[in-house]
């Protein structure tokens, strides 16, 4: 297997395309959200349930291929707890690794997706469960789809 | 079999690594690759002759108007048509569709008919009849696919049913691009006419891949894009029987398609001018008339055999696969020359990812036809077409890389 493609598919990716963290509906959910790659096919839906000013409980379902199901299962386990404000700041952090492959010292697990950067075309998969979480933030439930924003 | 060797060494693209592995090009139902014939026409028309054709007195553009109308004598001939007239040169079969489906349906659809259509169309012979069907307040309807994984083809029982007076047009593909299934044209045609619908046959995956012959077909018009025939892109026909374009208003109107123009009215030419505004794709016309030449040069019964041949062991070897779930007609049955597939655990995506590190170009995604998809239950299936240039090996190399793919996702 090439370096490239071992660093898309690092274990931490394999993982969490095996065993997805959070998945399945949110009862107690009270912002929704649904992102749609209409290259692909690939579907995410986000369930938050926010209290304050911060996500409470987090959780997403869908399908698509292994980058697109483990990070949004990533993302789940990294948004818990955070206020709109940091999760926007995290995103960004997120876009960044993916677009360019650098990755800053204090990320640990989001890391393992600076080798979509050498894939241009799996970025969109990468940010699909985000895009959908942002949204649902926003209280915007209209579905997001990855041809509308510029990754 | 063909003599693979010799015919690959017609195409240029194909002597090339990919990742460190010879290409193996299995993605021809979304586009085929081009012989050395066309892409010399190409390269001759833009260093000889080029100029803008019909309206020109000069050398160069008489030359481009005879390559370009003998683009399109040679076109008719490739399907056999009664008169070069039928052909109306577009951007490609999505293009030639849309023109049907706003010139002759905005003429002719009225509230309470019926545009029949089948659930395996590409979104291209779909969403322009369910859009011509809006505006007139007509309905669509659908030939149900049989089978869990679409391997009965069309239900054509249901037709007795769904062919009703009410029918006014009856579109459908020849060849399904997600299924491979090949529809029975000829005959699905005559049912149309014994109840005076109109019919649209979508030929982008037949065309070049067998004999076609659109008086044999008995079809209205007949759309196909010429990319997929070994032909440049952007360049398409819409065949139409000639008494039915001669009564169609244009959908475009402008440069070259008029008799007369006032500052209040104008006056159109007779088909096939009439429906080609501006300036027209005369390389293109070029280039896809000596890909009909190169086609016939090898032989369409040849292709079609050689197709065959590569789709029925392509079937057994990928059957043999645990866990496959292979769409349209079952291993042994007749099918076009494309198989799509997909495993519970492996997303399309990613196969086609790390196919691509083998060397191998598949398409992985809905093909254009999402709504079969999801009838199906699936969001992507992964499918490997093929064409006369491909060989048996290619097929090993496809079941090994996907061998090697579920090893590695599986964990094991």
């Amino acid at each position: 297997m090439s370096a490239d493609l071992s660093e898309l598919y690092q274990q931490v990716i394999l993982d969490h395309n095996r065993r997805p963290r959070n998945r399945g509906k949110l009862p107690t959910a009270n912002r929704v959200a649904h992102g749609d790659n209409p290259t692909c096919g690939d579907q995410c839906n986000v369930y938050l349930r926010v209290d304050g000013d911060r996500i409470a409980e987090i959780s997403f379902d869908g399908s698509g291929c292994a980058i697109s199901q483990a990070s949004a299962s990533l993302m789940t386990t990294q948004l818990k707890g955070k206020t709109a404000i940091e999760a926007v700041k995290l995103y960004d952090e997120f876009h960044h690794i993916v677009t360019t492959g650098e990755t800053p010292e204090d990320i640990s697990d989001l890391a393992a997706f600076a080798g979509v950067h050498t894939f241009p075309a799996r970025i969109k998969c990468a940010t699909l469960g985000w895009h959908a979480a942002l949204n649902a933030l926003k209280g915007d439930e209209a579905p997001s789809t990855t041809e509308s924003h510029i990754d | 079999m063909l003599d693979s060797k010799k015919i690959r060494s017609d195409f240029p693209i194909l002597h090339q690594q990919i990742n460190g592995h010879p290409l193996v090009y299995l993605d021809n139902g979304a586009t085929s690759q081009k012989p050395r014939a066309v892409i010399d026409a190409l390269v001759r028309y833009y260093e000889r002759d080029n100029s803008n054709v019909h309206r020109g007195l000069h050398a160069l553009s008489m030359r481009a108007t005879d390559g370009y109308e003998g683009a399109r004598t040679r076109i008719a001939k490739f399907i056999n048509a009664a008169d070069p007239a039928e052909i109306i040169f577009t951007r490609g079969t999505t293009e030639s569709i849309n023109l049907v489906a706003r010139s002759w349906a905005h003429a002719h659809l009225k509230s309470g008919d019926v545009i029949l259509t089948t659930e395996m169309e590409h979104h291209s012979n779909l969403v322009p009849w369910q859009q011509a069907a809006k505006a007139a307040g007509a309905t669509v309807r659908y030939i149900p696919v049989l089978g869990t994984d679409a391997e009965g083809g069309l239900d054509l029982a249901a037709l007795d049913t769904l062919l009703t007076p009410q029918v006014k047009l009856f579109a459908f593909t020849h060849i399904s691009n997600t299924l491979g299934t090949i529809n029975p044209a000829a005959e699905l045609c005559r049912r149309a006419r014994a109840v005076g619908a109109i019919t649209v046959i979508d030929a982008a995956q037949s065309i070049g891949h067998a004999p076609l012959d659109v008086r044999a077909l008995g079809c209205d018009f007949l759309a196909f894009s010429g990319h997929k025939m070994c032909g440049p892109t952007g360049i398409g026909v819409l065949y139409g029987r000639q008494a039915l374009l001669d009564k169609l208003a244009p959908d475009e109107t402008g440069g070259g398609m008029v008799v007369n123009v006032t500052y209040e009215s104008a006056t159109w030419k007779p088909t096939p001018e009439r429906h080609e505004a501006g300036t027209p794709h005369v390389a293109g016309a070029i280039g896809l008339a000596a890909a009909c030449d190169y086609l016939d040069t090898i032989g369409r019964e040849a292709i079609a055999a050689h197709d065959h041949t590569l789709a029925q062991l392509a079937m057994e070897k990928l059957s043999a696969i645990p866990g496959i779930r292979i769409l349209g007609p079952r291993a042994g049955a007749e099918r076009a020359g494309l198989v799509s597939f997909a495993f519970p655990d492996v997303h399309a995506h990613d196969i086609v990812t790390f196919a691509d590190e083998d060397g191998l170009a598949l398409r992985g995604g809905h093909h254009c036809n999402q709504p079969l998809m999801r009838k199906l239950g699936l969001t992507s299936t992964t499918r490997a077409s093929f064409y006369f240039y491909n060989t048996a090996d290619e097929i090993d190399l496809l079941v090994t890389s996907l061998r090697r793919i579920q090893k590695f996702f599986a964990g094991t």
